[in-house]
């Protein structure tokens, strides 16, 4: 496929997914609309375990960061706008700071730090009522308003959240096929090596962790008035597992990957919603076989019917 | 003349085990040097030690006069030191093309203008250079890891040349390479010699290798240095075959 056709197929899927939701009903929109914020969370989440290579297990944390930002900025009265990039801002600090202790540590190590990680901000906005409002939450969060129009209709608020998605996704694309982006594939693949041809690999690593950090802190920033109220479940550990999870199921280190991963984790377990209460069932077999079948996940089905035509 | 690396009485322990014991030698600006020695008499380790891979227990190492003992390999690489490993070390994800400009992208501008600069860095055209060079342009877009064992030799001695270095550590190039891509590769390394006055040091087990590309060879048992001289001279040694074949 020439790279005209392929721009003109991702156009028409971009385009097809801003209108698809007008035919959907508020709960449908509503679906949508944070597949689109756990597409923005997985781009992060994908940067750090995907392109860098190192295991997060904290993303909800950052999310939560995001969330629990936005929330508070918005009830004192800060612009939506101005909200966003202080919580992208927060995170991407936080993640610096987390990722200097952390990143000494590798592989699993690092996967319980990242863990570790979330517990303790799971705790604090559990226990910090002052700030957090404890487990009674932050509720009544409003919508942002946009050239003076508060996208109060389900509609409105997922065109900008997928014009959002649409932007981050951009950033990235062009964060990957820069020079950092060939840094970070470098690290992953071999840092031993990175460091013997002067790719400074602790800088890298940080950045990723915090990059990604940051993407969690934007898509928590629309989290937060999607839901409306927020308190501290959606931010646990096992929401970072669905995180980790969205990202190897659509193809870690795949710039689509997270999205086609947010419709498993998303999507899929509404879609199976008519086997009552088996759906969750269900859904873990999938997951099973999925694993076995597509480690590389689903975004490797092209090259394995690639592979398997040239071993014919 | 001053040696572009000189190297003092360096030591490493593991514990009780002395794995080099206080080698010194010193290499000049354009030469290219041979280590050999029997498995297990410490080469690699001390390739290692120069490098920053480990630290030393002992010694003593100035690249141009400049200490850079116990420097780590990030700064060493900016220094103008590149190497190769004795296992294969490319990035297997990324294409060979990448790989080349990965292995040269850090040595040029400030690191934040890397994230505005084009995706090839402007390192394109040498990394085609050096793709000509190591006739690797049939496999140039493939990624690295899927390419055979010599082939991805070749890719990871390309790598260490893409930031133009003035002295190139490479450990054992020659293993695992079939005989006809070693011709190439004896060729190829006087080639990049002439053309840029790059230094060599290399550790190899293939003594027609040696002898054939390196003008000074030191030969190495049990952490310390046994011979050197002329290639020839030390193949003659009888100590050095005593070494390698026991008495």
């Amino acid at each position: 496929m020439t790279r005209l056709w392929q721009a003109a197929l991702l156009l028409f899927a971009l385009v097809a997914i801003y209108l698809l939701p007008g035919t959907l009903k508020n709960y449908g929109v509503y679906i949508v609309t944070l597949w689109s914020v756990y597409v923005i969370a997985g781009m992060g989440l994908n940067l750090t375990v995907g392109y860098a290579g190192q295991i997060s297990l904290g993303q909800a944390a950052f999310w939560g960061i995001g969330a629990y930002t936005t929330a508070i900025a918005l009830k004192a009265g800060l612009p939506f706008f101005a909200a966003l990039p202080l919580s992208a801002a927060l995170c991407f600090g936080v993640g610096l700071l987390l990722g200097f202790p952390a990143l000494r540590v590798q592989h699993h190590y690092l996967a319980f730090a990242t863990l570790g990680f979330n517990v303790l901000v799971f705790l604090a906005f559990r226990n910090e009522d002052w700030l957090t409002g404890g487990t009674f939450g932050i509720n009544n969060i409003p919508r942002p308003i946009l050239f003076g129009w508060r996208l109060r209709a389900p509609l409105d608020f997922f065109h900008l959240t997928w014009i959002a998605t649409v932007v981050m996704g951009a950033l990235m694309a062009l964060l990957l096929r820069s020079p950092w982006g060939r840094a970070f594939a470098a690290l992953r693949d071999n840092p031993i090596r990175a460091e013997s041809v002067g790719i400074d690999t602790t800088f890298y690593t940080l950045l990723a962790f915090a990059i990604g950090a940051a993407y969690a802190g934007v898509a928590g920033a629309f989290f937060a008035p999607l839901v409306g109220f927020i308190e501290p479940a959606p931010f646990a550990v096992t929401t970072s597992l669905s995180m980790l999870l969205m990202v190897i199921a659509g193809g870690s280190g795949r710039l689509f990957g997270p999205a086609i991963g947010a419709i498993v984790v998303v999507l899929l377990p509404e879609w199976l919603r008519f086997a009552a209460e088996w759906y969750l069932a269900i859904f873990g077999v999938l997951i099973v076989v999925m694993m076995v079948w597509l480690p590389g996940g689903l975004l490797s089905i092209p090259d394995r019917l690639r592979a398997a035509r040239v071993l014919k | 003349m001053t040696a572009l690396l000189n190297v003092r009485d360096m030591r490493k322990d593991y514990g009780a085990i002395r794995a080099v014991d206080g080698v010194s030698f010193s290499v000049d600006a354009g030469e290219i040097l041979g280590v050999i020695g029997p498995n297990g008499s410490g080469k690699t380790t001390l390739f290692n030690a120069i490098l920053g891979q480990v630290t030393p227990s002992a010694g003593a190492v100035t690249f141009e006069g400049q200490s850079v003992t116990g420097i780590k390999p990030l700064h060493l690489a900016r220094l103008g030191i590149g190497r190769t490993f004795q296992t294969l070390q490319v990035f297997g994800q990324l294409s060979v093309r990448d790989n080349l400009i990965a292995a040269g992208q850090e040595f040029g501008g400030s690191t934040w203008r890397r994230l505005f600069a084009a995706p090839d860095a402007g390192l394109g055209a040498r990394a085609d250079d050096m793709i000509a060079l190591f006739r690797i342009g049939h496999v140039a877009h493939l990624p690295a890891g899927s390419l055979s064992y010599g082939q991805q030799k070749l890719v990871d001695i390309a790598m260490a040349f893409m930031s133009r270095p003035r002295l190139v550590l490479l450990d054992e190039p020659c293993a695992g390479v079939n005989p006809a891509l070693i011709d190439q590769l004896t060729d190829l390394l006087r080639q990049v010699n002439q053309q840029t006055g790059a230094t060599f040091i290399v550790i190899e087990h293939n003594m027609d290798f040696v002898m054939n590309l390196c003008a000074r060879v030191i030969c190495m048992a049990q952490g310390r240095i046994l011979a050197e001289g002329a290639p020839a001279s030390v193949q003659a040694n009888p100590a050095v075959l005593e070494a390698y074949l026991g008495s």
